[in-house]
């Protein structure tokens, strides 16, 4: 059965034939405890969705929070759905601002990228337990069920991270790296050093067509 | 009822069934001369409150009046005034058409705890007709009342007439209220922005 709308066929054949627009919500992870040490979105697991359904995966992290003081936000990913063990090699750079006026500073940080790294990688600089403090931004994952490239991935993120000997700063972190594996990537996991952590994740997947 | 074609359910129980696009457009406003352009959550139907985690602005062809002026943003968290305490940083790279380049941190761009406007470009030229900037700003959980907001944009520009060229601007920061946010407000650092549009995205579930 067609939708018939002003003479505009608006379903037909079990789709809709209008623009519907191509970004797709896939998942929202909320973790409001404070005993929490990652958050973690793996295909097949919980509704999720990443695998060869879309070409383009978009995370948007809302409000990240570190319960603990002055411990780094870290990512990885995983290729068997459980071990966050793949190989990245990756570039970042970073410009930071004091609330008092200091540092302000734009800077490559060969301490924050990774050549090869199968651990957790910096997402973030560190950040307290401060009430108001969190952290915002998106990363984009290019292709993960690719068993033929690596797979890229970007992502931009704002945080205000204090240290406990100074100011509140804000910090702008652009990363862009790629996983070395040609195996499917599967999964994503955020962490803060192994300490707690709350916030949100959005996930969303970006149509082909 | 359910509307069921070809086998699919696609509308059911007073919703569309099937996945459907999350980036949702929630108001475009054209300037046309303006001194600001505003974006008032209640006002002309404008959503900017937690109906949306993350909010969008896209920015097409935004063109000065006046020479030399400087595209801006600023905040309101619960009054009329755009003044919220922002703390930024901000970088750029660029390349002119005589063939100069370059990447730095822009001191002169960042704010440390100040209520005044942010710039989000740098000098655009009036006189060049064909000359506009373009990009985009996004705001993540502006209605949130127990954190800083977060924004983070990317302007990319025509720079002016008197050293023409390319400049691609990075600002980041957060306005560091608890309160609420719900107004954002676009202006030029001097003259009114003669033309161009802003169109307001939320990101929806």
């Amino acid at each position: 059965m067609a939708i018939i709308s002003n003479a505009v066929t608006m379903a037909d054949a079990g789709a809709f034939s209008v623009g519907l627009g191509s970004m797709t919500h896939i998942k929202t992870l909320t973790v409001t405890a404070t005993n929490v040490t990652t958050m973690t979105l793996i295909n097949g697991a919980s509704s999720v969705v990443l695998d060869d359904t879309y070409p383009i995966y978009i995370f948007e992290f809302v409000n990240i929070h570190s319960v603990v003081d002055d411990r780094n936000f870290t990512i990885n990913f995983t290729a068997d759905g459980t071990n966050f063990n793949v190989a990245k090699t990756g570039t970042n750079i970073r410009a930071d601002h004091q609330e008092n006026g200091g540092s302000g500073a734009l800077a490559y940080r060969e301490n924050g990228d990774f050549a090869q790294v199968t651990g957790a990688v910096p997402f973030g600089e560190a950040s307290d337990g401060n009430a108001d403090n969190c952290l915002g931004g998106r990363l984009i994952l290019f292709n993960p069920s690719s068993t033929t490239f690596v797979k890229h991935f970007t992502h931009e993120i704002t945080n205000n991270a204090n240290y406990t000997d100074a100011s509140g700063k804000a910090e702008a972190c652009h990363v862009a790296g790629y996983c070395n594996t040609t195996s499917a990537i599967t999964g994503f996991q955020l962490a803060a050093g192994g300490n707690a952590l709350n916030g949100t994740i959005k996930l969303y997947g970006l149509k082909d067509s | 009822m359910a509307v069921i074609s070809n086998g699919t359910t696609l509308m059911d129980a007073g919703a569309i069934s099937i996945a459907v696009g999350s980036m949702t457009l929630i108001k475009t406003l054209t300037a046309s001369n303006s001194a600001t352009l505003s974006f008032v959550d209640g006002a002309s139907g404008v959503i900017l409150d937690n109906t949306y985690k993350t909010y969008i602005f896209k920015f097409h062809e935004i063109h000065p009046s006046s020479n030399d002026a400087e595209f801006t943003v600023n905040f309101r968290d619960g009054e009329t005034a755009y003044d919220a305490t922002k703390t930024t940083t901000a970088f750029r790279s660029y390349h002119f058409e005589g063939d100069d380049s370059g990447l730095g941190y822009q001191q002169s761009n960042d704010l440390a705890q100040s209520t005044a406007i942010q710039k989000i470009g740098q000098l655009q030229s009036a006189n060049d007709n064909d000359s506009c900037g373009g990009g985009e700003m996004k705001l993540y959980n502006p209605s949130n009342t127990t954190y800083v907001k977060h924004f983070q944009s990317r302007y990319s520009h025509h720079y002016t007439n008197s050293s023409p060229g390319q400049i691609d601007n990075f600002i980041s920061g957060y306005a560091n209220v608890t309160a609420a946010v719900d107004g954002v407000q676009f202006k030029f650092d001097s003259g009114n922005i003669s033309t161009g549009q802003i169109k307001l995205y939320g990101i929806g579930e």
